[in-house]
């Protein structure tokens, strides 16, 4: 569902992301791991069609991000890392707004509303104002958002930031729910949160992918926990 | 409802959820009755809003900035751009529904004034004809300074930026047309560049529409300009979303 193909991209004389080719299919949870600046939000806005790449492309359930950005940005969820909304407006407001750009109307719209207000768990805020949120629920909310229209490929940017630990085991729980029938991307710094919910994971430090593996595989390659293995990759290895 | 729609109408109402929409109508409201009556509304006895319409560009220089300073300087800062542009979007309709929102809204602050076409006619018998061409030159003279406006709220994140650089550049399109600019440039340049700085000059045209004359080339001042800087605003808009 995903296929993305040498994809490049500097600023200035930075190449936050280099050369990363990589594929993923319906049911699996891809986790996107790195340290800080390793390029991971910046290929996930690239995926997104928020960032143009200087050179190499991706589909996305069949749409290429360069020539139909619209129709790609249509068939999936992205969460951005620092869960953007228009803190002015109220829960309901803001999700109505999401469904009006996204064309949900009448009951398809309700439907659609009362399952990510149920999913989120977010009906206790639901008449209230953004700003007013805690950093949990306010994510919650970007994260009902990016739900809305049900979409095929997820693509999440450290969703469990910011939450109380039992917030996030409900968000990887929805995460691993979602899997059967979806293609996801989660990025995080969490590694037990890639042990519990990705089937697969893809290491990257400095622009370029360094391993694409499983987290079974790698504990058992490296002989430790993912913790290590991590620290180890991240540190040591140039290239994969 | 497709992507212009969805960013029109939340934009418009964003206007309503906080403070600045209130904000800006009074003080714009006020000042808009305040100055015709400073400058001897009475005193001409004449039944026409002449001094009321002459009174709006100098008003529209600091009014108008502020409402466009943050069509995309506030997206940027907060990061909500990331949003706005991963969902089903084109960056055009964003452009266009943020601009027809906020221009409507001055369009509604410009209907506010109605008392004082109420007062004319209360007092006399104005030609309505010039009120409403005066109106029309009003609320085009409005969409020119915020498509001014919106292009420099793209460029920079900092709102008090975006405000003073689209200030200064309706100021100069406004002075520019003064005949005491003119009489000034003529003593400088030759006579087709300072015909040329006229022509380009919000006042020449905006003064021929209050006058009661609806001219081609007055109307298609205003529309090439609003359309001119909208596409700028675009262009730069799509090059620098994400920096």
């Amino acid at each position: 569902m995903i296929s993305v193909r040498n994809l490049r991209r500097s600023f200035g004389p930075v190449v936050a992301v280099d050369d990363i080719s990589f594929d993923v299919q319906k049911g699996d949870v891809l986790g996107f791991l790195g340290p800080n600046g390793a390029g991971k939000s910046t290929a996930m806005k690239m995926l997104a069609c928020f960032l143009p790449p200087d050179s190499g492309t991706a589909t996305i359930c069949g749409h290429d991000i360069l020539t139909d950005p619209i129709a790609v940005r249509r068939s999936i969820g992205y969460l951005a890392e620092n869960a953007p909304a228009y803190g002015e407006m109220t829960v309901a407001g803001f999700l109505g707004f999401v469904c009006d750009a996204r064309q949900l109307s009448g009951a398809e719209r309700r439907k659609a509303l009362e399952r990510v207000a149920r999913l989120c768990h977010i009906e206790s805020v639901y008449h209230q104002t953004i700003d007013t949120l805690s950093k949990g629920y306010r994510r919650r909310v970007c994260l009902a958002s990016t739900l809305i229209h049900d979409p095929q490929v997820l693509i999440l940017d450290e969703p469990t930031d910011g939450l109380d630990p039992n917030q996030k085991h409900e968000v990887r729980r929805l995460i691993k729910q979602m899997a059967q029938d979806k293609c996801i991307i989660v990025s995080t710094h969490i590694l037990e949160e890639v042990e519990m919910v990705c089937n697969r994971c893809i290491i990257i430090a400095r622009g370029k992918i360094l391993v694409d593996s499983t987290p079974g595989e790698l504990k058992a390659q490296y002989g430790c926990g993912l913790d290590e293995v991590f620290r180890r990759i991240t540190t040591t290895r140039k290239s994969a | 409802m497709n992507g212009f729609w969805a960013v029109y109408k939340r934009e418009l109402k964003g206007y309503f959820a906080t403070p600045v929409a209130y904000v800006f109508l009074v003080i714009f409201l006020f000042f808009a009755g305040y100055l015709p009556f400073k400058q001897g509304f009475f005193e001409q006895r004449q039944a026409d809003l002449r001094l009321f319409f002459n009174g709006l560009p100098l008003l529209y220089i600091f009014m108008v900035p502020a409402t466009a300073m943050r069509l995309w300087a506030e997206e940027r800062r907060t990061g909500s751009v990331e949003l706005l542009f991963t969902l089903p979007i084109t960056v055009t309709q964003a452009v266009v529904g943020k601009f027809l929102a906020a221009w409507s809204f001055l369009g509604i602050a410009l209907a506010l004034t109605f008392p004082l076409p109420v007062t004319v006619a209360y007092l006399g018998d104005p030609d309505w004809g010039v009120i409403a061409t005066g109106y029309l030159a009003s609320f085009l003279m409005a969409g020119g300074f915020l498509a001014i406006g919106s292009f420099f709220s793209a460029v920079s994140k900092n709102q008090v930026i975006a405000f003073i650089l689209s200030v200064v550049a309706c100021a100069v399109l406004v002075y520019a047309g003064l005949p005491t600019t003119l009489q000034y440039l003529s003593t400088i340049l030759p006579p087709g560049a300072v015909a040329a700085v006229e022509g380009f000059s919000f006042q020449n045209h905006f003064d021929s529409l209050l006058r009661g004359v609806i001219e081609f080339k007055d109307i298609a001042y205003f529309v090439i300009l609003i359309v001119g800087w909208v596409s700028a605003c675009s262009l730069i808009l799509d090059e620098r979303k994400a920096n």
